[in-house]
C-alpha cells in the first residue's frame, strides 16, 4: 500500500495554444499506490478525463501537455517518466502497464470487427510470440472473467448489450495484466444493480491480480464504497485528497463538502442535500486566488488573491491527507 | 462528371456519425454565417464565383468582338488584337469565352434553383411526414439517383429541337435533384428528433410553421451545399451537351467553343488557344464552387476544419506535430506552472469571512 | 440476406422505371422524327422492322397506350431494340453487344482502379493530416473540377502525335480484326491506355477527397483512441480501425456516384473515338438515330444498376451491421 506505482508531478494539460488555450489540468500532483483504488471526483468539466488520458498522451488535438512528469514504477527495474518515452516505447508501455476503460464505453469497440479480433490484436501487438491458439484461449478466459460466455467471442459489438460491451472493455483492459487500470465512468450507462455487480467483480479481480485502479465517476456513493482514497478535482486542480472514509466523514475543503452534500448518505443519519450554488468555473477566465472563492460559503480575506497550496492540514489525521484551502493552511506543500 | 466530394452529400441514413449539422437554434445563425465567411476556402471560392457572376452580367458588353463575327485572321495564336487567338472563321476566342459566361452561369444557377426547390420539397416532406409518404418519395429519389443522369439528359434534350438555355436548365434541374433530396431527408429525420422541433410539434404549431421556422433555418448549410453541388453538375452537363452538339450551337457557351474546336480539327492544327481557355474556365469555376462546398462542410462538421497550427515547438525547441493518439509534450519539467506559496500569517479562525459575490445560477 | 433481397427488389423496380421512362420519352416528342426516318428508308425496311419501330416509338396512333406498353415489353424481352439508322440496317442489339465489352472493360477497370487508388491516397492524406499530403488537396480539387472530355483533349494534344507511343483514336489498329490473339490484344491495350489515364486522373481526385474527409471524421471516434491506447502499431490503427470504417460510406458513395462517373466516361470515348457505347451514342446523336440512342440509354442504365448491386454486395460484406438479420 505504501509503494507508489504512478506518480503524477505537476501535470499541466491545455487545449489549444497560446492565449486562447483552455488550461484543463493545472499543476496536478497525485500518487497512485500499488494495489489501491484511487477515486477521482469533481463536477463535469473539472478535468478528470483530461487528467486520465493525458497520463499516457492519449488526448486528441488540440490537447497538449505543457509540463509535468508521470513517473511509472515498474514491478522490477527503475522508475521512468512516461511522458519522456519515444513513440515506440510508449506503444509498448500502453495497455501492458496501464490500460484504460474509456468514458462512454459504448463507442469504444470497433463496429466492424468481432470482439475476438479486438481482444486478440492486443496480444498480437504486445506478445508477438504467442500462438494463435493461446491468444484465443486467453481471450476466452478474459470474457469468462468478466462474466460473458466465451461463445460470444465471434459476436460483433452491435450484437452485444451496452452492459456486455462495457464488460468486454473491462476484460480487454485486464488481458495483459497491467499494473494500473484507469476507469473513466465505466458503468454510467448501466443500471444500479449491474453497476455494483461489475464493480464488485472488478474489486475481486484486483485482489486476485494486484493491479491499482484510478476510478472516475460522478456517483459518489460508488466512489466511497469502492475506493481506498479519493481525490477531488475543481477547475483542473486537485483540491483535496484523503482516505475514502475521511472524505466521507469529514471533508475539509468546502467544495468537497458541497459535493458530498449533493448526494444522499449511504447509511446512518440522513443529511440535508445542499448542493453547491453557482456554476463550475470558466476555464478560460479562472477566478484569481482560490478558484472556488466566488462560490465558497467560507471564503475570507486571502482567498481571492492567493492560490492555496495543496498540503497536509494540521488535523489529527493530517499526515494521511492533503487539502488546498486557506482554512487549512499548511507548512508542508506537496509536489 | 465529377464525383460529388462533399461529405455532407455522403450522409447515409443510419450512419449518423457524419456531418450532423451542429447548428443550434436559429438565433445563433447570424454569428455562424459570419464564421462561414471567415473560412478561407469559402472566401476564395466566393470571390472567384463573384468574378464569374460579374462577367456573366457584363461579358457581352465588354467583349471586344461579336463572338460570331468572322475575321480575316484564321486560326491565329494569341496576339494583341486577339488575346486568345482566333478560330477557323477568324472569330475571337476571348469574346466567345466572355459572351459564353452568361449562358453557363444562367444554366448553372437556374438548374440549381429548380433542383434545390424540388429536393427541399421532396426531401423535407419525406423526412418530416414519414410513413407511406416517405417510402414513396424515397423510392422516387432513389430511382432518380441510380438512373445515370447525364445519358438521360442527353436523350431528353436530343428529342427537343434546338432547345433554349432555360429548357436545358429545366431538364437538368428536373433530373438532378435526387441526391440532395436524399441528404435533406436524412437531415430532416435527425432534426425532427431534436428537442426544439419536438417541442414545437407538441405545442401544436402548424406543420408549415415548424418546417419554415424550425427546420429550414437549420438545414440552410445542407441546402446551400446541395445547391452548389447541383450548379457544378449543371454547368458540366450544359457544356457537355454543347460539346457533343446536342443543343443549339447558335448561343455561345464554353461547350460550343469546344464543339467547334473539336469539329474543326483544332488539335491537328495545334491550336491550343482554341480549347485550353474554355476548359480552364470550367475547371476554375468548378474549383471555386468546390471550395465553397468545402467551406460549408467544415462549417457543418467542425472535425474537418483544419486543426489550425499542426506543428508546434516544445520548450526545448523541437518541432512536434499535433496528431491523434500521441498528445504532444511541450515540456516535461516537474516544475509547477503557478507558484502557490504559503502566505504567512493567515489565521482562518480570526479572519472575517468576506461576503460572497453573487454568482449567476 | 433480407437486406440483399430488398436491394434486389429495388433495382428491379428501378429497371422497370427506367424502361417505362424509355417508353414514354419518344411518345412525348413533338413531331415524329422517327416517322420521318421510316419514310426516308421506306423501300429498304422490311415490314417486320417497320412493325418493330412502330411498337418502340408509338407511331401506331390507333393502338391504345396500354396495348402499346404490353407489346413494347414483349419486344424488349425478345431482345429486339429496333434497327439502327446510323449503321443501317444493323439491329441496335447487335451494335450494343459489339460496343458494350469495350466500355465495360475500359470504364469498369479504370473505375475500380481509380476507386482503390483514390481511397488509398485518401487514407494517407486523412491519416497524415497536417503533413505534406495536405498540399495535394488544392491540386486534387482542381483536377476533380476538370471535365473528363477536356482532359482527354489535352491528353491527345500533349501526348499523341506521329511518333508517339499513344494512338490518338480508335480501340485498336485499323489493320486488325478483333480476336483474342497476340496482335489484337496488345493493340487494344495500347489504345486504351490514354483514355484510361484520362478517366483515372479526373476521377481519382474525388475519391481522394471524400476518403480523406471520411478518415478525418472517423479518426475522432472513440474506438480509434482505444486502438491507440491498446498500443497497436500505427499501421494497424490506420488500416484496420480507421480506414476500415471510413471505407463504408465511401463504398456506398461509390455505388451512388456510378451514374455520374459513367456519364463522364462516355464523353472520353467520344473524344478518343473509342468503340464503346458512348461513341455509339455520339454517332447516333449526329444522325438522329433514336432507336440506337434509346438502346444505349437502356443498356447504360442496366449496367449501372448491376454495378450498384455489386457495390451493395460489397457493402454487405464489409459492414457486419447490415448482416444482422442473417
Ligand atoms: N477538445 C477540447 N477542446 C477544448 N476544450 C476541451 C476539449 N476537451 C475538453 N475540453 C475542456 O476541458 C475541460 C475538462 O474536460 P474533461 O473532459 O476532462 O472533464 P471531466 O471532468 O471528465 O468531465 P465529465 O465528468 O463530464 O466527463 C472541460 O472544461 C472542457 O470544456
Ligand atoms: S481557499 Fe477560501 S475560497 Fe477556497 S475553498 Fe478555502 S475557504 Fe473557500
Ligand atoms: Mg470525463
Amino acid at each position: 500500500m505504501t509503494q507508489p506505482v504512478l506518480e503524477i508531478r505537476n501535470l499541466n494539460v491545455e487545449y489549444g495554444l497560446g492565449e486562447q488555450a483552455v488550461r484543463a489540468v493545472r499543476d496536478v500532483n497525485l500518487t497512485l499506490h500499488r494495489g489501491e483504488v484511487l477515486g477521482l471526483a469533481g463536477e463535469s468539466g473539472s478535468g478528470k478525463s483530461t487528467l486520465a488520458y493525458g497520463l499516457t498522451r492519449l488526448l486528441a488535438p488540440p490537447g497538449v501537455i505543457t509540463g509535468g512528469q508521470v513517473v511509472y514504477h515498474p514491478e522490477k527495474g527503475d522508475p521512468y517518466d512516461v511522458l519522456g518515452l519515444s513513440d515506440r516505447e510508449l506503444r509498448s508501455f500502453r495497455w501492458a502497464e496501464t490500460a484504460i476503460v474509456f468514458q462512454g464505453a459504448m463507442n469504444s469497440l470497433n463496429p466492424v470487427h468481432k470482439i475476438s479480433t479486438q481482444l486478440t490484436d492486443v496480444l498480437r501487438a504486445h506478445e508477438p510470440t504467442m500462438s494463435e491458439h493461446s491468444r484465443n484461449a486467453r481471450a476466452r478466459e478474459m470474457l469468462k472473467l468478466v462474466g460473458i460466455s466465451p461463445d460470444r467471442m465471434d459476436a460483433y459489438p452491435h450484437q452485444l448489450s451496452g452492459g456486455m460491451r462495457q464488460r468486454v472493455m473491462i476484460g480487454m483492459a485486464l488481458i495483459l495484466q497491467p499494473q494500473v487500470v484507469i476507469m473513466d465512468e465505466p458503468t454510467t450507462a448501466l443500471d444500479v444493480v449491474m453497476q455494483r455487480q461489475i464493480l464488485g467483480q472488478l474489486i475481486e479481480l484486483r485482489e486476485r491480480l494486484g493491479f491499482s485502479v484510478i476510478f472516475i465517476t460522478h456517483d459518489l456513493s460508488l466512489l466511497v464504497e469502492f475506493s481506498n482514497r479519493i481525490a477531488i478535482m475543481y477547475g483542473g486542480r486537485i483540491v483535496e485528497e484523503a482516505p475514502a472514509g475521511s472524505i466521507y466523514r469529514d471533508a475539509l475543503h468546502p467544495y468537497s463538502k458541497g459535493l458530498l452534500g449533493s448526494f444522499p448518505a449511504l447509511r446512518g443519519p440522513r443529511r440535508e442535500l445542499t448542493g453547491i450554488p453557482g456554476s463550475p468555473p470558466d476555464l478560460k477566465g479562472m477566478p484569481t486566488g482560490c478558484s472556488f472563492h466566488p462560490r465558497c460559503p467560507k471564503a475570507f480575506d486571502p482567498c481571492a488573491g492567493n492560490i492555496p497550496v495543496l498540503g497536509r492540514p494540521g488535523t489529527p489525521d493530517g499526515s494521511a491527507r492533503t487539502v488546498a484551502c486557506w482554512l487549512h493552511p499548511t507548512e508542508q506543500p506537496v509536489g | 462528371m465529377t464525383i460529388p466530394t462533399s461529405s455532407i452529400e455522403q450522409v447515409i441514413p443510419g450512419q449518423g456519425s457524419m456531418a450532423q449539422p451542429e447548428t443550434g437554434r436559429p438565433a445563433k445563425a447570424k454569428r455562424q454565417r459570419f464564421r462561414f465567411v471567415s473560412n478561407r476556402k469559402a472566401t476564395t471560392g466566393l470571390v472567384i464565383l463573384g468574378v464569374y457572376v460579374l462577367l456573366a452580367i457584363i461579358g457581352p458588353w465588354i467583349a471586344p468582338y461579336d463572338p460570331g463575327a468572322r475575321g480575316g485572321n484564321l486560326v491565329q495564336p494569341p496576339s494583341a488584337d486577339h488575346w486568345m487567338g482566333t478560330t477557323h472563321l477568324g472569330q475571337d476566342v476571348f469574346s466567345q469565352l466572355l459572351v459564353g459566361t452568361r449562358s453557363v452561369m444562367f444554366v448553372g444557377f437556374f438548374a440549381g434553383i429548380v433542383a434545390t426547390v424540388l429536393s427541399v420539397l421532396i426531401g423535407v416532406t419525406a423526412g418530416y411526414v414519414g410513413g407511406k409518404t416517405d417510402e414513396g418519395l424515397s423510392a422516387l429519389s432513389n430511382v432518380f439517383l441510380v438512373i445515370p443522369a447525364l445519358p438521360l439528359i442527353i436523350i431528353i434534350t436530343s428529342t427537343l429541337e434546338n432547345a433554349e438555355d432555360w429548357l436545358i436548365a429545366l431538364v437538368i434541374g428536373l433530373t438532378s435533384w435526387s441526391w440532395n433530396a436524399r441528404v435533406l431527408r436524412a437531415q430532416t429525420l435527425s432534426l425532427r428528433r431534436r428537442d426544439f422541433v419536438e417541442a414545437s410539434r407538441a405545442s401544436g404549431e402548424r406543420t408549415w410553421r415548424v418546417i419554415g421556422f424550425e427546420l429550414l433555418p437549420n438545414l440552410t448549410a445542407v441546402i446551400a451545399s446541395g445547391f452548389v453541388g447541383t450548379v457544378i453538375f449543371a454547368v458540366l452537363s450544359e457544356i457537355t451537351l454543347a460539346f457533343i452538339g446536342v443543343t443549339s450551337n447558335t448561343t455561345w457557351n464554353w461547350g460550343t467553343i469546344l464543339f467547334w474546336a473539336q469539329g474543326q480539327q483544332a488539335l491537328a492544327q495545334s491550336a491550343w488557344w482554341w480549347f485550353v481557355p474554355a476548359g480552364l474556365a470550367i475547371a476554375l469555376l468548378g474549383t471555386a464552387l468546390s471550395l465553397i462546398n468545402f467551406g460549408i462542410d467544415e462549417f457543418v462538421s467542425p472535425r474537418l476544419r483544419s486543426a489550425g497550427k499542426t506543428r508546434i515547438k516544445t520548450t526545448s525547441g523541437r518541432t512536434v506535430r499535433m496528431r491523434i493518439g500521441f498528445t504532444p509534450v511541450l515540456s516535461n519539467s516537474p516544475e509547477p506552472h503557478t507558484r502557490a506559496r504559503p502566505v504567512p500569517g493567515v489565521d482562518p479562525h480570526g479572519a472575517t469571512p468576506v461576503v460572497r459575490k453573487e454568482v449567476a445560477p | 440476406m433480407k437486406y440483399f433481397l430488398q436491394r434486389l427488389a429495388f433495382y428491379l423496380f428501378t429497371a422497370w422505371a427506367a424502361i417505362t421512362l424509355n417508353f414514354f420519352i419518344p411518345r412525348m416528342i413533338p413531331g415524329d422524327p422517327v416517322q420521318a426516318l421510316v419514310t426516308k428508308y421506306q423501300g429498304q425496311l422490311s415490314s417486320k422492322a417497320i412493325e418493330s419501330l412502330y411498337v418502340l416509338f408509338g407511331l401506331d396512333k390507333e393502338a391504345g397506350i396500354w396495348d402499346e406498353y404490353v407489346s413494347y415489353w414483349k419486344q424488349l424481352l425478345s431482345g429486339d431494340l429496333g434497327l439502327s439508322f446510323t449503321f443501317f440496317p444493323t439491329p441496335v442489339s447487335e451494335i450494343i453487344s459489339e460496343s458494350l465489352p469495350w466500355t465495360l472493360l475500359l470504364v469498369g477497370i479504370t473505375t475500380v482502379i481509380s476507386f482503390f487508388l483514390g481511397t488509398g491516397l485518401g487514407v494517407l492524406a486523412g491519416w497524415r493530416r497536417g503533413s505534406w499530403t495536405d498540399g495535394l488537396l488544392p491540386v486534387t480539387t482542381f483536377l476533380s473540377s476538370v471535365p473528363y472530355f477536356w482532359l482527354g483533349i489535352i491528353a491527345i494534344y500533349l501526348l499523341t502525335g506521329p511518333d508517339s507511343f499513344f494512338p490518338s483514336s480508335g480501340g485498336f489498329d485499323s489493320g486488325l480484326v478483333p480476336a483474342w490473339d497476340q496482335y489484337f490484344v496488345p493493340s487494344a491495350i495500347q489504345h486504351s491506355l490514354l483514355p484510361a489515364l484520362t478517366i483515372l486522373i479526373s476521377s481519382v481526385s474525388g475519391w481522394i477527397l471524400s476518403m480523406r474527409n471520411m478518415m478525418v471524421t472517423v479518426s475522432s471516434e472513440d474506438y480509434i483512441t482505444v486502438a491507440h491506447a491498446k498500443g497497436l502499431s500505427d499501421r494497424r490503427v490506420a488500416l484496420s480501425y480507421a480506414a476500415r470504417n471510413a471505407l463504408l460510406p465511401n463504398v456506398s458513395g461509390f455505388a451512388l456516384s456510378l451514374g455520374f462517373i459513367v456519364g463522364g466516361t462516355l464523353l472520353v470515348e467520344i473524344v478518343f473515338s473509342y468503340p464503346g457505347v458512348g461513341f455509339a451514342l455520339f454517332q447516333a446523336l449526329g444522325a438522329s438515330d433514336y432507336p440506337l440512342m434509346q438502346g444505349v440509354f437502356l443498356i447504360i442504365t442496366i449496367s449501372v444498376l448491376v454495378a450498384n448491386l455489386l457495390a451493395d454486395i460489397a457493402y454487405l460484406l464489409l459492414d457486419p451491421r447490415t448482416r444482422k438479420e442473417g
